[in-house]
């Protein structure tokens, strides 16, 4: 116990009493139903914001791709779960869990390959990689289909909670892993390109996946997503312990990811690319790393948001709301991790708590007439953020010992 | 640690970028193969798709250049400008059916010839729009922009994506815009005309069109019209002005230009408004083609107006006009032939590929002087 130092006592004494006193007062019904979605919503919000904040604000890559990850995520923790609770089948399990287990092998089978091939250019190895997956689905497919049934047989086995329960955790991660593989291949090209087409790209993709989302009964052969009408029928899983739980994990990981050497290396990509490179550091390779990790972050909250109010839409996938973990990150400041996550939590109460009850009837219709001027004067005060580089000293204590500098980048991008 | 591929075979494999080729060679092979399957199979319905593919393109064109002029200027995606467009539109929806804007020569000189009457009309009316969008981009450059200049550019993207949102649901309140899908009235009436091997003549009822001919209106005609015009005359700004000059300086190289004795903060304003008041022209132009009018109709044609100027090369204006122009032909060519809902997607991919290879967009590099 030597080795434990004083911040993390406080830091997880801190969370466990945050939690308790959360858990308490939602179980004696101080917090209602409203009060609590929005809660997991910020929760929610909380994940998919420290995995940009990974990708923008440590690793200095402009992504807006992030809801497009966090459909993905959502949309396949829900298909599993949907599957499960109303038909009954574990299939929607086995086939995703071999698709992500098969694609995974595949990508680091080939990655092993083409790293011992000099100049390989990025499209000839990005064809490689997507035909080799293509190839590897469909055996998953052909192979979960075959194993659904005795799979099912074992889960029907186990007490009904535990069951479900654990089918859930297990969507959810594979919501993650799922978005995680395409997040590799996708970036994969696109990483190459500068910033603000980087931006630009990642957009385009958000889009694609809402069009692809709005057919994905007529055109993805997806009938129970029900495509532009809103998946509806997913177990009401997501609840403050598992989404505490996650967002702890997320927040210790991303701590403990950034004291490693691998975090050293992606802040080092943000401070200066060219001088990063001549200390030997893989630039390509870390800016990949973080993307996958920033979107099986987004995927992950994915699975969690898609059993919080049991129903999916594509519009909640939509490019315009795809702004809304960036407001976030700026907000809480960029690379703060802490201002973050309290920028999360305070955007989720403001925006779907406070303003909904503030305004008197009739007032509705201008909760987003409000929003974007407190939006401006927030920016217009506090350009850096709400929390600038401000952390509790559990995460301080390993942050790399930087000036601020996320905007130092402001001149030479183009 | 240099290590060499022994292997021939892989070595030419690796050299040749044969696989990335080959990929994007059966990608390529399947678009050109639908295309020229449609157009062997019937030219004339091809034919139409392109007139209305570049109907659709001349008025993104419009909506592009203001994002391209935006970025080469002061590096800010300006999210706001789909909905300056949607201004746009609205106020000559009210200039028309609140104040008859369009009928006022008429009114004044009824004995004048009605044509002539009407392009008066018509013209003041769309300049009543670029007007009103260029004093809301100014003003909106003066509060949301200028104070951040000095602020990581995230700060003013931030800004813009809230001025986007003001705009959509402060046009939304009741009293303003009313969240309403409007039906637009158009200043002149719609005049068809068809074209083909068959002969020329009106598109009217009753009369029958021969095969093969190919259907345009008197908004087609404009739209073109008023592009290219507006296009000639930002290019004469641009390049043979005093203040299009500065323009070029500052968004060259802004502290130089500074030293130079430009105020580039002035510059940077009217180049908002220049911008703002050519979406305004393409917010009239979009709905009488289009004709209705709603608080959210500048989303759609904002974002793809915006990937059209980076896929011609943001910051070139001949650029984001080659690129509106290939965007449009995507969207109706897709919609028609490959499949009405994906057609967004399609055009998204079409820039993720473009951009994949070329990063900076078609005329990204060609074009050195940017503004």
């Amino acid at each position: 116990m030597k080795n434990i130092s004083k911040s993390t006592i406080v830091f997880l004494l801190g969370s466990i009493l945050l939690f308790t006193a959360v858990q308490v007062l939602i179980n004696l019904g101080f917090i209602n139903t409203f009060w609590k979605t929005i809660l997991l919503l910020a929760g929610v919000m909380a994940i998919v914001s420290l995995g940009l904040n990974l990708i923008y604000g440590f690793n200095g890559q402009f992504s807006l791709g992030q809801y497009g990850f966090y459909a993905i995520g959502a949309y396949t923790a829900a298909d599993i779960t949907f599957r499960w609770t109303q038909l009954h089948s574990a299939q929607g399990l086995t086939v995703v869990f071999l698709i992500a287990l098969f694609a995974g092998a595949t990508i680091m089978v080939i990655q092993k390959a083409v790293s011992k091939i000099r100049g390989m250019d990025t499209l000839s190895a990005f064809a490689l990689y997507i035909v080799a997956i293509l190839i590897a689905i469909f055996a998953a497919v052909k192979l979960g289909q075959l194993v659904a049934n005795p799979i099912t047989a074992i889960f029907n086995f186990m007490p009904k909670n535990i069951a479900q329960t654990s089918i859930f955790l297990i969507a959810v991660v594979l919501g993650g892993a799922i978005a995680a593989e395409v997040s590799f291949l996708f970036g994969l090209p696109v990483l190459t390109l500068g910033s603000d087409y980087f931006g630009i790209a990642t957009l385009g993709f958000t889009i694609i996946v809402k069009v692809l989302l709005d057919n994905s009964d007529t055109m993805l052969g997806f009938e129970e997503m029900k495509g532009a009408r809103g998946m509806i029928g997913i177990p009401k899983l997501t609840n403050w312990i598992w989404m505490f739980v996650f967002l702890f994990l997320t927040i210790v990981f991303i701590r403990n990811l950034l004291n490693s050497s691998y975090g050293r290396a992606i802040v080092s990509i943000r401070e200066d690319e060219t001088a990063a490179t001549s200390m030997g550091i893989n630039v390509a390779f870390y800016k990949t790393v973080t993307f996958v990790i920033g979107s099986f972050l987004a995927g992950l909250a994915g699975g969690l948001y898609a059993h919080v109010n049991g129903f999916l839409h594509p519009n909640t996938f939509s490019f315009v709301k795809s702004f809304d973990p960036l407001i976030i990150v700026v907000f809480g400041g960029l690379g703060s991790i802490t201002g973050t996550v309290a920028a999360s939590f305070g955007w989720a109460l403001m925006l779907e708590g406070v303003l909904r009850l503030v305004l008197p009837d009739g007032f509705e219709t201008w909760r987003y007439v409000i929003y974007p001027i407190l939006l401006l004067i927030m920016m217009l005060l506090k350009p850096n953020g709400l929390f600038g580089n401000f952390e509790i000293p559990f995460i301080r204590a390993v942050m790399p010992p930087l000036k601020k500098s996320a905007d130092k980048k402001n001149e030479e991008v183009a | 640690m240099e290590r060499k591929n022994q292997n021939p075979v892989m070595q030419w494999i690796v050299k040749s970028k044969i696989l990335g080729i080959l990929f994007f060679i059966v990608i390529g092979a399947f678009v050109i193969l639908k295309i020229g399957e449609a157009l062997t199979s019937n030219p004339s319905l091809f034919l139409q798709q392109v007139v209305n593919g570049l109907q659709l393109g001349f008025v993104y064109a419009l909506i592009a250049l203001g994002y391209t002029m935006i970025y080469g200027i002061v590096r800010l995606i300006n999210f706001a400008h789909g909905d300056v467009f949607m201004v746009g539109a609205f106020t000559s929806f009210f200039t028309i059916s609140r104040f008859n804007l369009h009928l006022w020569f008429q009114n004044i000189f009824p004995s004048f010839p009605a044509l002539s009457a009407q392009v008066i009309g018509t013209v003041t009316v769309v300049l009543a729009s670029m007007a009103v969008c260029a004093l809301l981009a100014f003003t909106i450059e003066k509060i949301a922009y200028k104070p951040l200049r000095e602020a990581p550019r995230i700060s003013a993207l931030i800004t813009a994506i809230g001025i986007s949102f003001f705009l959509e649901y402060f046009g939304a309140l009741n009293f303003v815009f009313t969240p309403n899908y409007i039906t637009y009235k158009r200043p002149f009436e719609v005049r068809s005309w068809f074209i083909g091997p068959g002969g020329f003549g009106t598109f009217e009822t009753g009369v029958t069109i021969p095969d093969n001919s190919i259907i345009f209106s008197n908004i087609f005609l404009i739209i073109v019209l008023a592009s290219i015009f507006l296009l000639l005359v930002l290019q004469y700004i641009v390049k043979r002005t005093k203040i299009g000059k500065a323009m070029r300086a500052v968004a060259f190289d802004k502290p130089t230009a500074r030293l130079m004795g430009i105020n580039s903060d002035a510059v940077i304003s009217i180049t908002f408004a220049l911008g703002a008041a050519l979406a305004g022209a393409a917010g009239v132009l979009y709905s009488i083609a289009y004709p209705q009018v709603y608080f959210t109709m500048g989303i759609t044609p904002g974002m793809k107006a915006f990937v059209a100027a980076v896929v011609g090369g943001i910051g070139s204006i001949p650029g984001a006009f080659l690129g509106a122009l290939i965007m449009g032909q995507a969207e109706t060519l897709s919609a028609a032939y490959i499949s009405t809902p994906m057609r967004d997607a399609i055009a998204f991919s079409l820039l993720i590929i473009v951009l994949l290879i070329r990063p900076k967009g078609i005329m990204g590099e060609i074009a050195s002087e940017k503004v």
